[in-house]
């Protein structure tokens, strides 16, 4: 179980560090919509459900849909 | 230096010494008496030191009636601390339909045309399946882990696939804010008739009955509900604001 936790955690960081560094701003929300996802695996493998679904709902789900919609809205949106 | 600088300074130094103050009274590690702590007794549902055991399926009426330990920290034992919760989401809501707000000329919408088909079919059936999901997690959240926040932020996702998928998608503003004000004023209403017959705002004065069972632990059920209407009807008024902006 342990190594299954370092992998998440290695994977979350990865993203993290992916959402600073894309150059592409709708990569990069996705990026850190996969860290919330990620810790909310985490959350549900260290027991706390209620936090878990938390996450996985506001944190890598509603977060991300604002942040695009923001995003199409906003002047990126239009030059594409 | 400035009158201003000197005053900050010793602000600030004040501030550094109250700091440390404080610091002192933290334990040292491994120091702390874990049976002591309050989360302890939230846990063994034993505030007032009765010194009960309770069994799953069988105690009848405990002192917080949830099978969900964290709910019946949420909303029973931290009740006023989850109204202020949804007092800032509330507000959150408020701001940005006030910040959004102005005459639309045109309608404006997120997509310039429907999702492809299999978006669409997808959605069409997704979308009841997806309520119905919200509302299991808040009906359910005295049993299992879950409640009002997480089934609200279900629902108003499944709003959100409404919007991506339908260009000419709406809500309809003013009912999604009637439930909002209905929800509020449940949940408030309910702490003043606590207040009321129990002498403490937001006491439960309903029979917790047997713990573990659909109908127990007093009003936790109701307030939860009313949260997940709440928190559903805000958040996807949000999503609303956005889209339409």
């Amino acid at each position: 179980m342990i190594y299954l936790y370092s992998l998440l955690i290695i994977l979350m960081l990865a993203s993290a560090i992916a959402a600073i560094f894309m150059e592409n701003l709708l990569s990069s929300i996705i990026a850190a919509g996969l860290v919330s996802l990620i810790a909310a695996a985490l959350y549900f493998f260290l027991k706390a459900p209620d936090v878990a679904m938390t996450e996985a709902a506001i944190g890598a789900g509603l977060t991300t849909a604002i942040f695009v919609v923001t995003l199409m809205k906003t002047e990126w949106g239009d030059d594409k | 230096m400035k009158a201003r600088n000197i005053i900050s300074l010793i602000l600030i130094i004040f501030l550094a010494y109250f700091l440390f103050q404080a610091l002192n009274l933290v334990p040292g590690f491994g120091m702390a008496n874990i049976e002591e702590r309050t989360a302890t007794h939230y846990i063994n549902k034993d505030v007032n030191s009765k010194k009960e055991e309770i069994k799953f399926n069988e105690s009848k009426n405990p002192e917080s009636g949830s099978a969900n330990m964290v709910t019946s920290v949420v909303v029973n034992y931290r009740s006023f601390d989850t109204l202020g919760e949804v007092t800032v989401l509330f507000i959150a809501a408020t701001g940005i339909g006030a910040i959004l707000f102005r005459k639309r000329k045109k309608e404006k919408t997120m997509m310039d045309e429907d999702g492809s088909l299999i978006l669409v079919t997808g959605v069409k059936i997704l979308f009841p399946l997806l309520l119905l999901l919200g509302t299991y997690i808040f009906v359910h959240g005295h049993l299992t882990p879950g409640g009002g926040f997480q089934g609200g932020a279900v629902i108003a996702t499944a709003f959100l696939l409404m919007f991506l998928a339908k260009k000419n998608y709406k809500l309809d503003n003013s009912k999604f804010k009637l439930i909002e004000g209905i929800a509020g004023i449940t949940f408030v209403g309910l702490g003043l008739i606590g207040l009321a017959t129990k002498g403490y705002f937001l006491m439960n004065f309903l029979n917790n009955g047997v713990i573990g069972s659909s109908f127990s632990s007093g009003i936790i059920p109701i307030i939860y509900i009313a949260i997940g209407f709440k928190v559903g009807a805000e958040l996807a008024g949000i999503i609303s604001n956005l889209v339409e902006a």
